[in-house]
């Protein structure tokens, strides 16, 4: 097993044996939000035609759960890392930085989709979701992940206390999250706020995820692909930057 | 045969603070290396340096002809550091936390060495403890654990035994003297003087980050210290007036007596005899590595 392998299977590990708090926690939180929003506004709220917004919201949970934890799970483990000091057994061995990268994205990708399913599969018995384009599904899962995973790489080496990555956590991620179309569709917005919501990155990955499900969303599918891979790449080349010239990671 | 650490012009500044001024220094593979200095006088930075996290403003580093930049992954892939923090990672076992460092150097089955590191450390009966759950000595041991998975040609030990009791630190010690015979080469920083002055052939002695004394061992207890005659003179008794220019006054009222040679004791005694003074107790000092310490940071 080489450096990057391990360094996946150790991150996997890590978050696995605290699988009560990283996996179950959140899961539970989503049907919490499922089950209030649906019993509030399931009569009173139709956004496509032939969806419920019950069937509606929980793609848009799910993906939720599976951005938030792939952040929580990079940017837990390096500020966790750095603050006790245990970041030096990562930084010792010849792991190039494209690997720990990749390493650490690919195990918050692995969280948020465990996370994001689990949601799915909780309430399968509770609504109904047609699943029309899975490939779409799979694609705005694993890019979503991956950027969130990228960004929570960014938020762990830039955070020198975890004060500073709650702040980061709750002044950026929280508010893109929970304005992206998660509980509504942009077109029920006035136009200023239908135009912001164009810049907000996460936004189309809730549209485009939800295009999986129901063939239908705000904005096309090849749109959102579009903006979240570019995005993707983008903060690809920025991480793997810091990681290169070992900003806040080697003096 | 290129020696095991090659270190060139390296200069290290955090601000306005010169954590290291242009060090030149090479250790030869197979020594038993000490790199001795207070607190604050670059060592750490020097380690850190050679391992790759601290990256120096000038100058070039290298392991076993590996430069610890441009050829980072098998100059690392050689190098195996016990860091002077108490780090741990509170998520793995003892037996977990090796077989993923052994992973890190690409290394799939280790059992065996991992087994046998264990077994010399002591942790044997620890290996699937939580770290969380082990007191600082043993943790301190898996630091050390840690840095010999991979079987490194050069292992550096900054501060290893600091807070392990003293049936273990000889036990540790006889390990890394094991590791060092069988050809691994060691650096050594501690504050134990005495560990140095057995365990080193050679020391470097660092102040403010400049390097103020490099020799060996020998050497250096030769040139700062020697042999010394401590004397305790009987009530009324006074010194006589040939032996007083060269005599210090030690703890307890006592007098010190710096000696060139060993053959210099009997002249000694032959003029306190001489002179009648009567002696109450009297002890041949040894050179030691504390004295050459203190001279050399005072002269530094």
């Amino acid at each position: 097993m080489g450096g990057f392998a391990t360094l996946l299977y150790k991150e996997v590990l890590r978050f696995w044996k605290v699988s009560f708090q990283t996996v179950a926690a959140p899961i539970l939180t989503a049907l919490l939000f499922l089950l209030i929003f649906s019993h509030v506004l399931e009569r009173h709220v139709r956004v496509y035609e032939n969806v419920s917004y019950t069937s509606f919201l929980l793609p848009g949970l799910a993906m939720m759960s599976l951005l938030q934890n792939a952040f929580a799970n990079s940017s837990s483990s390096l500020i966790q890392s750095k603050v006790t000091g245990n970041i030096i057994f990562m930084l010792l061995p010849p792991i190039s930085y494209a690997q720990f990268f990749a390493a650490f994205v690919l195990a918050a990708i692995a969280r948020g989709i465990v996370v994001g399913l689990g949601v799915l599969l909780a309430t399968l018995w509770l609504v109904d979701l047609p699943w029309q384009a899975p490939l779409w599904i799979l694609a705005f899962a694993l890019l979503g992940g991956a950027i969130m995973g990228a960004m929570g790489v960014v938020a762990g080496i830039w955070a020198e206390k975890f004060d500073q990555l709650a702040a980061f956590q709750n002044f950026i991620i929280m508010p893109l999250t929970f304005l992206s179309g998660v509980f509504y569709s942009i077109h029920s917005l006035p136009p200023f706020w239908q135009q912001v919501s164009h810049f907000n990155p996460i936004f189309y990955m809730i549209d485009g995820f939800r295009h999986g499900f129901f063939g239908v969303s705000d904005v096309s599918p090849w749109t959102s692909l579009g903006v979240v891979s570019g995005c993707f790449a983008a903060l690809t080349l920025f991480t793997l930057w810091l990681l290169r010239i070992g900003y806040k990671l080697r003096a | 045969m290129g020696p095991a650490i090659r270190i060139e012009g390296v200069t290290k500044r955090f601000g306005s603070v010169l954590a290291l001024g242009g060090i030149d220094l090479e250790v030869a593979q197979g020594e038993f290396f000490g790199l001795l200095g207070p607190n604050g006088a670059g060592k750490t930075t020097l380690i850190s340096a050679l391992a790759g996290l601290v990256r120096p403003d000038a100058g070039r580093l290298a392991v076993m002809g590996h430069d610890v930049a441009s050829d980072y992954r098998a100059a690392r892939r050689l190098l195996g550091v016990v860091p002077q923090e108490l780090v741990f990672d509170p998520f793995f076992t003892v037996r977990e936390t090796l077989r993923i460092q052994s992973g890190y150097f690409g290394i799939h089955d280790n059992s065996d060495w991992i087994g046998e590191i264990l077994e010399n450390l002591d942790l044997t009966e620890k290996a699937n403890t939580n770290m969380r759950q082990l007191s600082g000595g043993m943790k301190r041991r898996v630091l050390v654990a840690q840095a010999l998975v991979h079987r490194p040609s050069v292992i550096v030990l900054d501060e290893p035994t600091a807070g392990v009791d003293v049936e273990l630190r000889q036990a540790l010690w006889g390990f890394i003297r094991r590791l060092n015979r069988d050809g691994h080469t060691i650096v050594l920083t501690t504050h134990y003087l005495e560990e140095a002055e057995s365990l080193c052939g050679r020391i470097a002695m660092l102040k403010q980050g400049r390097i103020v004394a490099l020799d060996t061992t020998a050497n250096l207890l030769q040139r700062f210290s020697g042999h010394s005659l401590r004397l305790r003179l009987g009530a009324g008794t006074a010194l006589p007036e040939s032996l007083r220019a060269r005599v210090s006054a030690g703890p307890g009222g006592e007098h010190v007596l710096a000696l060139g040679s060993c053959g210099e004791i009997e002249l000694a005694l032959a003029c306190l005899r001489e002179a009648g003074c009567s002696v109450e107790d009297i002890e041949i000092g040894k050179p030691d590595l504390e004295e050459v310490f203190l001279r050399v940071m005072e002269r530094g």
